[in-house]
């Protein structure tokens, strides 16, 4: 028998009894649509702490420190390549060799020092770092409060949130517990003033190391406030307070590291802590990295950071995968139950196909594309019934969150792939559901069962 | 049931010429549908052959035999056996389903099968709204559609009234006699048998007890 005639004798079929078969139907659909709303939690799940990492702007980003640093961000020491005492300087000509790699769209040095700050006079310790005019379309000011840098040298200040709120007196331990918008209506366009020390060089001699420190001032107005914390990788250096990269390099303000690292002074080239390069695209980061270890540095990238992150959601997913297809196991046995049925049901007609000239095949055929049908049925219905929990819930939780002032967020996601698979592995499973009735009906003998009444 | 073995069908031998009408007679429980089913091709036989053209059937695979019920034999039954689910003209298309005949061909050839039997007007009735005489004439139709050579009758006549009865039968022997079928008939009437068959085959407990020449019948033949 043709495909088309199984499956439109099996249609014929499904709608006889076409109560039972809408009930095993639904079954199925509720397997299905626990299947994609665990699935959907668990990919929502990944893509939002995907998305907190790509806020932190670092998925294009490179750091870059020297071998000499022996306190790089990679907790491993690199074991190949240079020693750390023969291995090259982070100073502006490092700087180009690295903005010469393939890939590498810009590398500037990162430019951080612990400044006092007056406001509202009252004084404030914190981090600040330079930031490039090109991190504006980085992912980490998505949601900012304000706006961006007007100009390379503008005198203004980025606050990220939770510094924002310790500015204004208020002592908080969640970041979540900040409600940027509010912050940003009383900060926004206020001035500051930043402390910092210059270095100035002192003698032009070659063997000289000398050089001045002399206090400074610098007016800065409030423009932004940083949702997130798009320096959170940085731990203990992270930086609270953002200025543009031009501005900061003119202050030549005395780095955080370099009283403590002597050996570098005794030149007036300006040798760098770590270096920034920002890549065309997260794809080409693992390249780079290689490309720039191999000149010599020590690299990290948050790409190291998300593979604990991507093993952790895979058992995740798969414990979620599991629960999941309880449900659609139990859908599953109501197939074979539903078909069993079927069969004693029409076992009569059954005998008088084979009679007819049906062979073996033809009746295994036609059990295959009931369960097939209320499969695919059953799959369909699954993954608009999760897609609709999973919606629901969304907007449950983000209500919840919108109480407490929390951004909005995605938990849910229910890609393309996952609707495609939950469909296939809906009619995967009916047909292999489908085995034993559909063996069971084309082993039945016709003269039995042309006697049953 | 139990452990006492019963053989429906024991030690009989007959050959059947094609074009012939056979009537196989007896009580019930005589063995008369049990040697139909051999004949079909439904059942197996423990021991000995059922040699149908030039094809052993006992030797056949299950799919073979599905092949051989498909195009070789029809098969008309006490109780019709029509899918009450479906409609006249579905009933009758189903064997070309199996026989994968192409869909735009089907309806056109179950209806002029349905034509034949007298049925043309009640193609999209279902089983249940014909009578019982149009129901067998439904089920003679297809098991016609293939162009079987062989018609197995199994007591068709046993659920009509005489008239409907007399009709059914007179569309069999007419399939006989026009289209050149081979037509094995069981059944327990002797009146009908006598009537249409060319030779009577009597059984009784699984074993032919009388095999002969419808005197009747000839003598008819002679007159007309």
């Amino acid at each position: 028998m043709k495909l088309y005639d199984s499956v439109d004798l099996a249609a014929r079929n499904l709608r006889e009894s076409v109560l039972r078969n809408s009930l095993t139907t639904l079954g199925i659909s509720v397997g299905v649509a626990s299947l994609v709303a665990m699935l959907s939690l668990g990919i929502g799940l990944q893509q939002m702490a995907s998305r907190r990492l790509q806020r932190a702007g670092l998925f294009d980003t490179i750091v870059v420190s020297s071998r000499r640093d022996l306190r790089s961000f990679n907790r491993e020491q690199e074991t190949e390549g240079p020693a750390p005492a023969q291995s090259p300087e982070l100073d502006e000509n490092a700087r180009t060799k690295i903005a010469a790699v393939p890939g590498v769209i810009e590398a500037y040095p990162d430019l951080r020092f612990i400044a006092e700050l007056r406001f509202d006079d009252k004084p404030h310790l914190t981090m600040i770092a330079g930031l490039p005019l090109s991190s504006k379309s980085s992912d980490g000011f998505e949601g900012m409060q304000g706006n961006f840098f007007l100009g390379d040298t503008a005198r203004e200040v980025i606050l990220q949130k939770m510094f924002a709120a310790e500015l204004l007196g208020k002592t908080v331990r969640n970041p979540d517990e900040v409600n940027a918008r509010e912050v940003a209506q009383t900060l926004l366009g206020k001035q500051m003033v930043l402390r910092y020390a210059e270095r100035q060089s002192g003698s032009a001699a070659a063997d000289s190391a000398s050089y001045s420190v002399i206090s400074r001032e610098l007016p800065l107005t409030i423009v932004g406030i940083a949702d997130l914390d798009p320096d959170s990788m940085r731990g203990n250096f992270r930086a609270r307070l953002f200025i543009p990269q031009k501005l900061m390099e003119g202050l030549h303000a005395m780095q955080a590291y370099e009283s403590r690292d002597s050996t570098h002074a005794t030149s007036n080239q300006p040798v760098y802590s770590t270096l920034v390069a920002r890549v065309s695209g997260a794809g080409k980061v693992d390249s780079v990295e290689q490309a720039i270890k191999k000149l010599g540095f020590n690299t990290f990238s948050i790409l190291d950071a998300s593979k604990g992150l991507q093993t952790f959601f895979k058992i995740v997913d798969s414990f979620l995968f599991i629960f999941g297809s309880l449900a659609l196991t139990v859908a599953c046995i109501g197939i074979v139950n539903t078909l069993v049925m079927a069969i004693l049901e029409r076992r009569r007609e059954i005998g008088i196909m084979k009679a007819i000239g049906a062979s073996d095949s033809d009746v295994r055929g036609l059990f295959f594309a009931e369960a097939g049908a209320m499969g695919m049925l059953g799959g369909f219905f699954g993954v608009i019934m999760g897609w609709v929990i999973g919606r629901v819930i969304n907007f449950g939780t983000n209500i919840y969150f919108q109480r407490l002032g929390i951004p909005h967020e995605k938990l849910w996601a229910v890609p393309w792939w996952l609707v495609a698979a939950a469909m296939g592995v809906a009619f995967g499973v009916s047909l292999i559901s489908g085995l034993y009735p559909a063996s069971r009906a084309a082993k039945l003998d016709p003269v039995q069962a042309l006697r049953y009444e | 049931m139990g452990s006492a073995t019963i053989r429906a069908v024991d030690g009989v031998s007959l050959q059947i010429d094609s074009g012939e009408f056979v009537a196989l007679l007896g009580a019930s429980g005589s063995g008369k549908s049990s040697l139909l089913n051999l004949l079909a091709g439904l059942d197996a036989p423990t021991s000995g052959s059922v040699v149908v053209g030039d094809q052993d059937l006992a030797k056949l695979s299950r799919n073979e035999l599905a092949h051989y019920r498909r195009y070789t034999v029809g098969m008309v039954f006490q109780s019709f056996n029509l899918i009450p689910s479906m409609t006249v003209l579905e009933n009758v298309e189903l064997p070309l389903r199996f026989a994968e005949i192409e869909r735009s061909k089907r309806g056109t050839m179950a209806a002029e099968a349905l034509e034949k039997v007298g049925l043309a007007e009640r193609l999209k009735h279902r089983p249940i709204e014909l009578s019982g005489g149009e129901q067998q004439r439904v089920a003679i139709a297809r098991s016609l559609i293939n162009r079987p050579g062989i018609l197995l009758a199994d007591e068709p006549t046993g659920n009509l009234d005489s008239r409907t009865g007399t009709e059914v039968m007179e569309l069999i022997r007419n399939l006989n006699e026009s289209l050149g079928m081979t037509v094995v008939l069981v059944t327990h009437e002797r009146t009908i048998a006598e009537k249409y068959a060319d030779r009577l085959i009597s059984l009784a407990d699984g074993k032919v007890v009388s095999d002969q020449v419808n005197a009747a019948k000839v003598v008819a033949r002679g007159e007309s």
